[in-house]
C-alpha cells in the first residue's frame, strides 16, 4: 500500500537503525509525544532495534488518557439522561469514570453512539429534534479542526439541540510542564506529526531554545520513527537543540492555515486539567463566546466540579515518562485492559495497553533502554 | 506542578453485572462469560471445546454445532444473513473435518419486516445450502414486537459426518508444526464495517463468506494428517491462534509479512485504527499440519480459485504456556494478544 509499505520496510528500518548505532556515543533519553507513536513503537518492536544507550519514554499524547476523571463522570451523567443521545469517538467508551464507563451506561439503556466525524453528531441532532445530542470533544490539536467545524455547522444551521462536552488539550504547554518538572529526564522530543500537520512547527522553536532540547517532528510508521530518533540523536551528539521535520510528507513549517483559523474562530485557549498531570494554564481549548451556547457543561449546568482520584495507579508518572508501564506493580495483575485501573490501560494508544498487548513476559526484546517486565 | 503530582485512578471496573456488547466480541470477556456462566452449568457433555462437538452415535462419528446470526446490515457486499447462516454452520462442522449433511433453520422475525426481503434471504440460504450439498430439514419461526429485533435473526444448527480417524483439535498441535491460512484475512469484517458506517473505498470490499468444506475435504482426501482446524470468525486470526496456543500449551510464532491481507482491507483498517489480525472472516480457516506436510497442504489449498491466496503464516514452538508472537516486518518480535472485547475505532 502506497505511503505505508515503504515506511514499514524492514531493510530501510535496519539501515536507519545501523545509522543510529553509528552516531550514538552516550546515553540519551527521548520522549515520543503522541500515543500513536507509542503504539507503533511497541507494536512493531522499534525500540528493540535501538542501541542500549537510547531510552524512549512515552509522552502524554493520548487524548483518552489525559481527559480528567470529572469530565468522564460528566459524560456518564449526560449519557445516562433519557433525553440525551451521547456521541463519542470509539475508545472513550471504555475509559472508567468514578463508578462506571460509557459502555456500561449503554448496557443500562443509555443511548451512546460511536461516530467517526463530529459533524455526524450534528446531523444526528437534526434527525432527532426531540433529543439533546451531545458530542464528547476530546483530543489534541489534531481533532480540534473537525470539532470546530461541527460547532460552526451547528451554528450556521441553527441546530439548537446539539452541544459538545469539550476537553481539548494542547501539546506545547504539556511539553513545557514536563521540561520544567524537577523529575524530568527528557533530553529530546519526537514531536507529534499530525498535531504539526495542523499547527505547523512555529510553537516549538522557543521551547527548543529555552530548554535546550532538540524537537524533531516525527511520523508514525517504523521508518518515520527511526528517522526521527536518528535526527534527534544526531542533534544531541553534536550539541544542537533545533526544530527539525522528519515527516515532511505530512507537515509543512506553517501547518494548515485554514484549519488553524477554524480553531481560532471557534475555540479560545483556556486552563485545562490533565488526568495524571494536573492543571496546566493555557493548555487547552474551550468554546469562544459566540459558540458557548453549544457548551454542554453550560447547557446542562455541569460547570466546575473536581473529582479526587484515589492514589492507586501510577498513570501520572507514566504519562510524564517518569515511569514505564512495567515498573507499575499493578501492571498485568490488578490492572488489565478488561479491568483498567487507569486510562493508559484503556486506549490502544495508551502506553500501558500497548505494553500489555505487545510486550508481556516471554518475548525477547533487546536494546530496550528502560525497565522490562 | 509535575513533581507535586501523585496519580490517581478511578475505582476499577471489576465485574460487569450486565451483558456488554464486548461479551459477544470473541475476546477475553466472551471466554470468561462462557466459562463462568455457561460451561459451569451447561458443559456436562464432555466433548472437547471446538467449533463443533464430535459425538459417537451408535458407532458413527457425527459432528454437531449451532450458530446464531444477527449481522447488521442483513444484505452486504458478497453475501447476506441467509448465505452467512449456512456458511457459518457448515464451516463449524468442517472444522471437525465433518462432511455437512443437515441443517435446521430458526427465524426470529421483527414485526414489520418486509416479506420480500425475507424471500431474498431464504432464496440465498437455499442457494448456499445447495452449493455445499447440505439439506435444510427442520425449522422454526417466531415473531417479536416491532423495535425488539433487527428485521431478522437466524439460528442454524448442523449435523455432519466424520469419516476420518484423525483427532482434529488444538490438543493435537505439536512443536514443529506449521500454520497455514486458506486465503487473505479480514475481508468479511471490513465489508460489514464499510457498509454499516458508509465508508466508501475506491473498490467495494466484498465479504469472504464462503463454505470451506471443499478445501477441508481436499486436504483430508490428499491423506494429510491435519492436526487442527479453526475458522477465523469473531476475533479473527489472532483470537483463533490464541485459543489454539492456549489449549495446546505451545508458542505459535507468526511471520507478519506472510499473513495475507488485501490492500483495501489494510487501508480500511488503517483508517479506523483496527488490526486486521482481529477482524472477522467467514470463509477463512487456519490449519495446522506437521512441517513435512506443509508444502503439500499449501498446494492443495491453492488448488481452487478461492484458495489462491493461501499461505504458510507461522510455526509452532515449544513453550511453558500458550502464547502467540509475531516477527514484525522490521525484524522485531511482539506479542499477539487475545483481544479484550471489541475493537473500538480510535480517536486519531
Amino acid at each position: 500500500m502506497k505511503y505505508l509499505d515503504e515506511y514499514r520496510d524492514g531493510e530501510a528500518a535496519q539501515r536507519l537503525a545501523a545509522a543510529i548505532r553509528r552516531v550514538t556515543t552516550k546515553p540519551h533519553v527521548l520522549m515520543e509525544i503522541c500515543g500513536g507513536q507509542t503504539h507503533s513503537i511497541v507494536k512493531h518492536g522499534i525500540d528493540a532495534l535501538l542501541p542500549p544507550e537510547i531510552t524512549l519514554i512515552h509522552g502524554p499524547g493520548c487524548p483518552v488518557c489525559v481527559t480528567p476523571l470529572e469530565l468522564i463522570d460528566k459524560a456518564i451523567a449526560l449519557a445516562s439522561r433519557e433525553d440525551v443521545i451521547f456521541c463519542s469517538f470509539g475508545d472513550m467508551l471504555r475509559v472508567p469514570g468514578s463508578e462506571k464507563d460509557l459502555l456500561t451506561v449503554k448496557s443500562e439503556g443509555g443511548d451512546v453512539r460511536i461516530v467517526y466525524a463530529p459533524v455526524d453528531a450534528v446531523k444526528l441532532a437534526e434527525q432527532h429534534p426531540d433529543k439533546q445530542v451531545v458530542f464528547f470533544a476530546v483530543g489534541f490539536e489534531t481533532t480540534a479542526p473537525a470539532n470546530a467545524m461541527a460547532v460552526r455547522y451547528a451554528h450556521a444551521k441553527g441546530v439548537e439541540n446539539f452541544s459538545m462536552l469539550v476537553s481539548h488539550v494542547l501539546v506545547p504547554p504539556a511539553m513545557e510542564a514536563i521540561l520544567s518538572s524537577s523529575e524530568n529526564r527528557v533530553q529530546g522530543f519526537l514531536a507529534a506529526g499530525h498535531v504539526c500537520t495542523v499547527m505547523g512547527c512555529g510553537e516549538y522553536g522557543p521551547i527548543a531554545e529555552r530548554y535546550g532540547v532538540p524537537i524533531v517532528v516525527t511520523g508514525f510508521e517504523p521508518v518515520d520513527i527511526l528517522q526521527g530518533v536518528y535526527l534527534c540523536v544526531q542533534q544531541l551528539e553534536t550539541g544542537r537543540a533545533e526544530v527539525e521535520i522528519a515527516y515532511s510528507r505530512a507537515v509543512a513549517e506553517e501547518g494548515n492555515a485554514s484549519a488553524q483559523s477554524l480553531i481560532e474562530e471557534v475555540f479560545e485557549v483556556v486552563l485545562r486539567k490533565w488526568r495524571g498531570i494536573g492543571a496546566i494554564p493555557q493548555s487547552g481549548l474551550g468554546l469562544r463566546a459566540p459558540y458557548q451556547t453549544f457548551d454542554a457543561e453550560r447547557r446542562f449546568g455541569l460547570e466546575g466540579g473536581d473529582v479526587e482520584e484515589p492514589a492507586e495507579c501510577i498513570s501520572g508518572l507514566i504519562l510524564q515518562g517518569v515511569k514505564r508501564p512495567c515498573e507499575c506493580t499493578a501492571f498485568g495483575f490488578q490492572c488489565t485492559p478488561e479491568k483498567p485501573l487507569g486510562a493508559p490501560m484503556v486506549s490502544s494508544e495508551g502506553a500501558c495497553a500497548a505494553y500489555y498487548r505487545y510486550r508481556r513476559s516471554g518475548v525477547a526484546v533487546s536494546g530496550d533502554g528502560g525497565a522490562k517486565s | 506542578m509535575a513533581d507535586e503530582f501523585a496519580m490517581s485512578c478511578p475505582t476499577p471496573l471489576n465485574a460487569h453485572d450486565r451483558v456488554m456488547m464486548a461479551h459477544g466480541g470473541g475476546g477475553v470477556l466472551m471466554h470468561r462469560l462462557i466459562e463462568d456462566v455457561f460451561l459451569s452449568r451447561l458443559g456436562g457433555g464432555g466433548a472437547e471445546q471446538h467449533d463443533s462437538a464430535v459425538l459417537d452415535v451408535a458407532g458413527v462419528r457425527l459432528a454437531f454445532t449451532t450458530d446464531s446470526f444477527v449481522v447488521k446490515p442483513i444484505f452486504f457486499p458478497g453475501g447476506d444473513i441467509g448465505s452467512l447462516a449456512v456458511h457459518g454452520t457448515v464451516n463449524d462442522l468442517a472444522m471437525s473435518g465433518a462432511k455437512p449433511l443437515y441443517l435446521s433453520a430458526g427465524f426470529v422475525l421483527e414485526e414489520g419486516f418486509a416479506i420480500s426481503e425475507l424471500e431474498r434471504v431464504t432464496a440465498s440460504m437455499s442457494a448456499a445450502a445447495e452449493a455445499v450439498g447440505v439439506k435444510i430439514v427442520t425449522g422454526d419461526t417466531k415473531v417479536v414486537d416491532r423495535g425488539k429485533g433487527d428485521g431478522v435473526y437466524i439460528n442454524t444448527a448442523g449435523i455432519g459426518l466424520v469419516e476420518h480417524d484423525l483427532k482434529i483439535g488444538a490438543k493435537s498441535v505439536e512443536p514443529g508444526d506449521v500454520v497455514l491460512v486458506n486465503g487473505d484475512i479480514g475481508r468479511h469484517g471490513m465489508a460489514i464495517m464499510a457498509k454499516r458506517e458508509g465508508l466508501a473505498f475506491e473498490t467495494t470490499i466484498e465479504s469472504d463468506s464462503a463454505p470451506v468444506w471443499d478445501a477441508v475435504s481436499r486436504l483430508l482426501d490428499a491423506g494429510i494428517a491435519v492436526h487442527c482446524l479453526r475458522d477465523l470468525t469473531r476475533g479473527g486470526l489472532a483470537s483463533a491462534l490464541n485459543e489454539v496456543a492456549d489449549a495446546a500449551g505451545v508458542h505459535i510464532e507468526l511471520e507478519e509479512r506472510d499473513v495475507p491481507v488485501r490492500n483495501d482491507v489494510r487501508s480500511g483498517c488503517e483508517l479506523l485504527g483496527f488490526d486486521p489480525l482481529y477482524v472477522a472472516c467467514e470463509g477463512r480457516f487456519m490449519v495446522v499440519v506437521s512441517a513435512g506436510e506443509a508444502d503439500q497442504a499449501l498446494s492443495v489449498l491453492r488448488g481452487d480459485d478461492d484458495g489462491s491466496g493461501a499461505a504458510i503464516i507461522g510455526a509452532v514452538r515449544e513453550a511453558s504456556r500458550g502464547m502467540v508472537t509475531m516477527r514484525t516486518s522490521i525484524g522485531s518480535s511482539r506479542v499477539v494478544d487475545m483481544l479484550s472485547g471489541e475493537q473500538l475505532p480510535r480517536i486519531c
